[in-house]
């Protein structure tokens, strides 16, 4: 079981919640669990969402495992320049 | 194929050395071939119809007269690029930008282009073709626009991250919120509470090269695109997006690149050169005029800060509150959202929070200009954080290290950070011996601190063996900064040849899976990894044809030193076969011999950097003349070291003018007043003294060789740097961006307070 930190602008869709407890080993497990308990999350997600674990921020591969006990935050997708 | 991305902490033998840059004669002998410079049989000259105004309805566009000038082939208005983008506004607002829809948001807006024989036909054809405006009210300040009455520029936004969700109107498109603690708690605890309001006026990248392509597109629906690009496979996706193309039949080439810095990130006019190309059924080159560049490409933001930063008499930061307003030009984007993300994140906070909102008004669309957001953000957190130290009677450089973020620390963004360099840079500052030398009278010194996200991402690399054992590395990262030297490097280092015997070439969309944009600092973290993987696979190769050439089971072959040797005692009669022998050998033992690696590149990690720098203020005319300026940043290990120090002094070069002299100037009439080099002043050679820079190297651990990105962490600090100087320079505080002359004499003669410090 993971405890997603969730970044302010992705609470509302969470009922206001900071983190949510969700069973994941992959990315792409969590966000789609993510979607299947708050389906508004699609729409963020699809502009873009990038993964923090254990303070490495992952914005493309979704095929990244998640540690059992990792920390995971859930953040903007940040282009660079 | 997954390859495992940890640090490996190998010794190098190529890496780290600095061999001349690849691309150095084409470029000084006028040989480099830029966005300007391919021509096509048949070609038109294609011009773009910019609004003159900063919001205005537009009511009818006849082109009826232009249409039947001779030589005229083609007029487009956006009837011309239908919407394509199946309800996805991001897509829809980028169509708009490229080509106004009903609307001119800002001055310098696209409402129709030509494609004629010559210049001057062109350039008549646009004087034919008539606009019946309506004028609308603008807006062009930031503040201005998140007033009530203040004119709206997208109808349909409404505020996002307020709860109640707003029903009505806003130039306000989201408000973001970032940190945790309590800084109410936190500044009670406070002996000393610095709170001020802070400025930074719109910059422009700047870059040298403007923006131009040569567009091609035939009636079977086939077409080819040239393009100055940071992502030339981007840039492909987008314009066969917006025009209904497929992706596999529109080749984009990019040229080589005269400057981006993340305004090349973004398509501009390409989808107008490609929707003439079509219906001129001709080839189209667009080229812009650096007015053209300044008024309708993308700028980063003018910004207004609120800072308020509590500390103890102890050094302890106990609370930080930062209230950031960023405009992001007429489309809604993330830009103060970032500056949110970035603003605190250098130092290990208890109590923080950072408020940001994203503000529209009528101006360009907002682009990434290197660690876009970043700057501005330090430059308020910066110069508060040195008015804090102040007043408790701290030294600058001491205070930082105090409350530096370490690893462990929770970032004000949110994640724990890992192992991360600001420490080690706010120490090697310490210890410069830039910090000790003498300043002259009117002198001051400043420094300040930096952080920024790296990235890594799509990529996709091929490496092929010539038969002379020369290799060919071909890569989809577009160059900015000196990857094909660097990715060089690290081909010849992992086959074991010599530099001379690479040659890196940046490929065509038709020639290799998707790469993304060269931004993020990410164009050697991730091709270099690509690179690795690709020598790799070819080095397995390699020993398959040694197994097969000895006859002995390739379990039995090492490769070291750029030959193949067998091992154990029975094989001990064989020669070694180097690459050249093999390469040659190649048609009879299997064929071409070739690696081939993609990847998505992540764990870039982030970045810190510290800047000293001493500047001179005349008293009389507020002048000021940078005397001394050190960068000091992380590169966790650099490959070519003449070229992390060139991205650490290009990017204090650029925050220097962007501190100094730089800004957007817009009239009543919302029109962009300066739009040329000569009254948006950047600095050239004359102004500025020699950068010195010091690489520290601590080691990526989500890299083999320990690589970090490198080219955009040294544009944040600058400006709060030189404000830290310049306000010791000349006894008050400045806190609007660009500190330009009659910035600095006003502030002097109003004898602004040096800190705004209560408790």
């Amino acid at each position: 079981m993971i405890e997603v930190q969730l970044s302010a602008s992705l609470r509302e869709f969470a009922g206001g919640a900071a983190s949510v407890a969700v069973e994941a080993t992959t990315v792409r497990e969590l966000l789609r669990k993510l979607v299947e308990r708050y389906p508004r999350m699609q729409k963020r997600f699809d502009e873009g969402v990038a993964v923090s674990i254990n303070g490495e921020i992952f914005r493309d591969d979704r095929a990244q495992r998640i540690p059992e006990g990792a920390e995971v935050y859930l953040l903007p997708r940040i282009p660079g320049g | 194929m997954n390859h495992d991305q940890s640090f490996t902490n190998q010794e190098f033998k190529i890496v780290g050395t600095r061999p001349p840059r690849p691309d150095g004669v084409d470029k000084v002998t006028g040989r480099a071939r830029y966005g300007a410079d391919a021509f096509a049989p048949g070609q038109l000259v294609g011009l773009i119809l910019r609004s003159p105004h900063a919001h205005a309805k537009i009511k009818k566009i006849d082109i009826s007269k232009a249409e039947k000038l001779p030589g005229v082939k083609a007029v487009i208005t956006s009837a011309d690029l239908p919407d394509l983008t199946k309800g996805d506004r991001g897509q829809l607002d980028i169509l708009e930008n490229c080509m106004a829809r009903g609307r001119a948001l800002y001055d310098g807006h696209a409402v129709a282009a030509v494609a004629a024989v010559d210049a001057e036909t062109a350039r008549k054809a646009l004087q034919l073709i008539k606009v019946d405006y309506q004028v609308l009210p603008h807006v062009t300040d930031v503040d201005e626009a998140m007033k009530d009455n203040a004119p709206i520029v997208q109808p349909h936004i409404r505020t996002v991250g307020v709860n109640p969700a707003p029903t009505k109107a806003s130039n306000v498109s989201q408000r973001t919120e970032f940190g945790h603690g309590d800084v109410e708690a936190g500044f009670k605890r406070a002996d000393v509470i610095v709170e001020r309001s802070y400025k930074t006026e719109q910059t422009h990248q700047g870059y040298i090269e403007p923006h131009a392509c040569l567009a091609s597109v035939g009636p079977d629906g086939q077409g080819e695109l040239w393009v100055t690009t940071q992502g030339h496979f981007t840039f492909r996706n987008q314009c066969a997006s917006l025009l209904g193309m497929d992706v596999a039949k529109l080749k984009v080439t990019s040229s080589e690149i005269g400057g981006g810095f993340g305004g090349k990130t973004h398509v501009w006019m390409e989808p107008v050169a490609l929707a003439l190309s079509r219906k001129a059924n001709r080839p189209v080159k667009v080229v812009m005029t650096r007015d053209e560049v300044f008024r309708a490409t993308g700028p980063t933001c003018s910004t207004s800060i609120d800072v308020k930063i509590g500390a103890t008499k102890d050094g302890r930061i106990t609370a930080a509150l930062a209230t950031l307003r960023y405009q992001d030009g007429a489309f809604p984007s993330i830009w103060g959202m970032l500056g949110g993300m970035t603003s605190f994140a250098c130092y290990d906070l208890e109590n923080v929070k950072a408020i940001a909102y994203d503000v529209l008004v009528n101006r360009p669309k907002v682009a990434a200009y290197r660690a876009p957001s970043a700057p501005m953000a330090a430059f308020a957190v910066e110069s508060t954080i040195d008015q804090v130290a102040a007043e408790i009677g701290w030294d600058p450089v001491d205070f930082r290290i105090k409350n530096a973020a370490k690893e462990g620390t929770r970032a004000s963004y949110g994640p724990t950070y890992g192992p991360i360099g600001i420490g080690p840079t706010l120490l090697a500052a310490k210890n410069h011996p830039h910090m000790k030398a003498p300043l002259r009278k009117n002198q001051g010194r400043g420094m300040a601190c930096g952080f920024w996200f790296n990235f890594g991402g799509q990529t996709c690399t091929d490496l092929n063996i010539g038969v002379d054992g020369t290799v060919s590395l071909t890569v989809g990262t577009v160059d900015v900064g000196g990857s094909r030297a660097s990715l060089s490097l690290i081909a010849a280092e992992e086959l074991g040849i010599p530099y001379e015997k690479v040659k890196c070439t940046v490929a065509d969309t038709a020639s290799l899976g998707h790469n993304d944009t060269t931004e993020g600092s990410r164009g050697t973290f991730s091709s270099g990894m690509a690179t690795i993987y690709a020598a790799r696979d070819a080095i397995r190769v390699l020993k398959e044809r040694a197994a097969k050439t000895w006859e002995i089971d390739v379990a039995d072959v090492t490769w070291r030193n750029g030959r193949a040797m067998a091992l154990k005692a029975e094989h001990g009669n064989l020669n070694e076969l180097t690459l050249e022998e093999l390469a040659a050998a190649s048609p009879r033992t299997g064929g071409p011999i070739a690696g081939h690696n993609e990847v998505v590149a992540d764990g870039a990690g982030v970045s810190f950097a510290t800047h000293i720098c001493d500047i001179e203020v005349d008293p009389e005319t507020g002048h000021t003349k940078v005397i001394r300026y050190t960068v000091i940043q992380d590169a966790g290990k650099a490959i070519h070291p003449d070229y992390v120090e060139g991205q650490f002094q290009g990017a204090a070069a650029q925050g220097i003018g962007w501190a100094l002299n730089e800004e957007y100037i817009y009239g009543k009439d919302g029109r962009l007043q300066n739009p040329g080099f000569l009254d948006y002043r950047i600095p050239v050679c004359s102004d500025l003294p020699f950068i010195d820079t010091q690489i520290l190297e601590i080691p990526n651990p989500g890299h083999p060789y320990g690589v970090r990105g490198v080219g955009e962490t040294s544009i944040v600090p600058p400006l709060a740097a030189i404000a830290n100087a310049v306000s010791n320079a000349a006894g008050v505080r400045l806190t609007h961006i660009p500190m330009s002359p009659p910035r600095i004499l006003k502030a002097i003669k109003n004898g602004n307070g040096k800190s705004h410090a209560g408790r």
